[in-house]
């Protein structure tokens, strides 16, 4: 039974493959469809790769910070920012002293004579250290403000020594960022799946098309005896070989493709590398894009050909 | 061996296009099946092969109901009918070998009978020198020749030929006959359906008339009258 078995599988592959080099144009236009929708996927795992970069980039931007007074001891804002950087909702804490906040007052208004006479006349550093603190999403800063708020942040109740927190100004910001990032990952998502959607129809239509032109061939086939299984393999076969050159085709246009996208897109995007991101993700796209191929491939053959199996 | 009881076929509201069609036929039985177009023939047949199944009435096969048969199990079943198409039905991307050796290949057969018995069928059937020709490299004849190989090459109990010889000329349908009958005097039962008094006067066997859906006629040593 076995053997049988996987002389039928054997029989099913070599007709297959035989039936995909014999039949020309058809072959070659079910290829040249199936690459334009994998080179839409493809061209969507991108999308969705640059897209997150862009809201990743923005949400680095986005923190807040937490200023003190001057009378703060050093010793007492590491501790701090010690307890700040153990919380899992925060992504990095900055420490600015407060000889450093002058020196950066100083170099950001270097050619404002009148203000820094105004802070050579008060004498001394009027301005306290601060942390800036990087939340791992915009929308956990409340969260880290509450902690900050509620003492405990603070050792022996010494909550005198943060003089302000810039959260309630930059609220408004951070709650209309964190809701367009929300807004574009959706809106992201929908455009991918529809856009996949619209090209995964596109081969099986094509698909449909090759096996209709077969639909006679199938009726003579089961009238010589043959099981509805060995009907299907072949035309399966045919859709696995047709997708799985598809996606070599699709993988090899991308290579040259993403190592110019780089070049000409690298100074309007921000630094996001198209060539890098395909060597760095090569092998999940690989596979995504394989898989897809293989699979649109099988499944599209497997439903054409069983409409004209139902006799 | 085969027996039509009772039967009727009606497509939607449409008048039966076979109305009490009771027959039976023995093993190594030649039948020419005769009638205008229309009258019924080919419903007939496609009722022997399970392709259709009968409104009323039973078709069986060595005493099997082929309307009872689950669908899983009508390719086993046909395969026990060797079929030949008067338009071949070849399959277009195969080879005149190849076509031959599919129907031997869904059967099941292996590597070793395929190899034996494929060029014994194509030298049988006048085609040795045409194996790796495609249908559209072959003559009407030959492409007949080549259906009527892959309708034997399991060596079926019967062989079902609808109007085999319909897109033939004189010396190719003289040529189809010929081996039609051979086929027969071999042991298999051949049931054929014809337009043509030539092929039905040559063989001189068993004629069935059918005319309007209706056996009119059953004569064992029939011509061709209508």
């Amino acid at each position: 039974m076995m053997n049988l078995d996987w002389m039928m599988f054997r029989r099913m592959c070599v007709a297959g493959a035989k039936s995909f080099a014999r039949s020309g144009v058809v072959s070659f236009a079910t290829v040249l469809i199936m690459t334009v929708t994998l080179s839409i996927i493809t061209g969507l795992i991108f999308l969705s790769g640059l897209l997150s970069f862009t809201l990743s980039t923005i949400e680095h931007k986005v923190d807040v910070s937490v200023y003190f007074v001057t009378s703060a001891a050093e010793p007492d804002i590491l501790a701090l920012q010690s307890q700040i950087e153990k919380l899992p909702e925060v992504a990095s804490v900055t420490y600015t002293s407060r000889d450093q906040a002058l020196a950066d007052f100083r170099q950001r208004h270097a050619t404002d004579q009148l203000t820094l006479q105004a802070l050579d006349e008060l004498g001394g550093n009027p301005l306290g250290a601060s942390l800036s603190i990087t939340a791992k999403d915009p929308s956990q800063y409340e969260s880290i403000v509450n902690f900050l708020g509620s003492g405990s942040a603070l050792s022996q109740g010494s909550a005198s020594i943060i003089d302000r927190i810039n959260y309630d100004q930059n609220k408004a910001v951070i709650d209309r960022i964190t809701a367009a990032i929300g807004a574009a990952e959706k809106a992201g998502m929908i455009v991918v799946l529809l856009f996949a959607l619209a090209s995964v129809i596109i081969a099986f239509a094509t698909i449909r098309l090759a096996i209709y032109t077969a639909r006679d061939e199938i009726s003579v086939m089961r009238l010589v005896g043959a099981s509805n299984a060995y009907i299907r393999g072949p035309f399966i076969v045919e859709g696995v070989i047709s997708g799985a050159i598809a996606a070599l085709i699709t993988l090899l246009i991308f290579y040259p493709a993403t190592w110019y996208a780089a070049g000409a897109t690298a100074s309007w995007l921000g630094g996001f590398d198209f060539f890098a991101y395909y060597r760095t993700y090569f092998a999940l796209i690989f596979v995504v894009i394989l898989g897809s191929g293989v699979v649109l491939g099988a499944l599209a053959s497997f439903l054409a050909v069983r409409r004209y199996l139902r006799i | 061996m085969i027996y039509f009881e009772k039967v009727m076929k009606r497509y939607g509201e449409d008048a039966p296009a076979l109305e009490d069609i009771t027959l039976s036929i023995a093993p190594k039985e030649f039948v020419s099946i005769v009638g205008h177009s229309g009258a019924g023939k080919t419903t007939l047949l496609k009722l022997l092969l399970a392709e259709e199944k009968p409104t009323a009435g039973s078709v069986f096969f060595e005493s099997v109901n082929v309307n009872d048969l689950p669908s899983s199990a009508l390719h086993r079943y046909r395969r026990k009918i060797g079929t030949v198409f008067q338009d071949f039905r070849l399959i277009p991307n195969k080879t005149a070998y190849e076509n031959i050796a599919f129907a031997m290949e869904a059967a099941g057969r292996t590597d070793e009978e395929i190899a034996s018995d494929v060029p014994y069928i194509l030298d049988l059937v006048d085609l040795g020198g045409k194996a790796n020709s495609f249908p559209d490299q072959l003559s009407g004849g030959e492409k007949q020749r080549v259906g009527i190989g892959r309708a034997i090459v399991n060596q079926p109990d019967i062989v079902v030929a609808d109007e085999p010889t319909g897109n033939l000329d004189p010396i190719n349908t003289y040529e189809v006959v010929q081996i039609l009958k051979k086929i027969n005097e071999l042991g298999t039962t051949v049931i054929i359906t014809t337009h043509n008094k030539g092929v039905v006067d040559s063989v001189g066997r068993r004629v069935i008339t059918v005319d309007r859906g209706r056996i009119v006629r059953d004569d064992m040593q029939g011509q061709y009258v209508l």
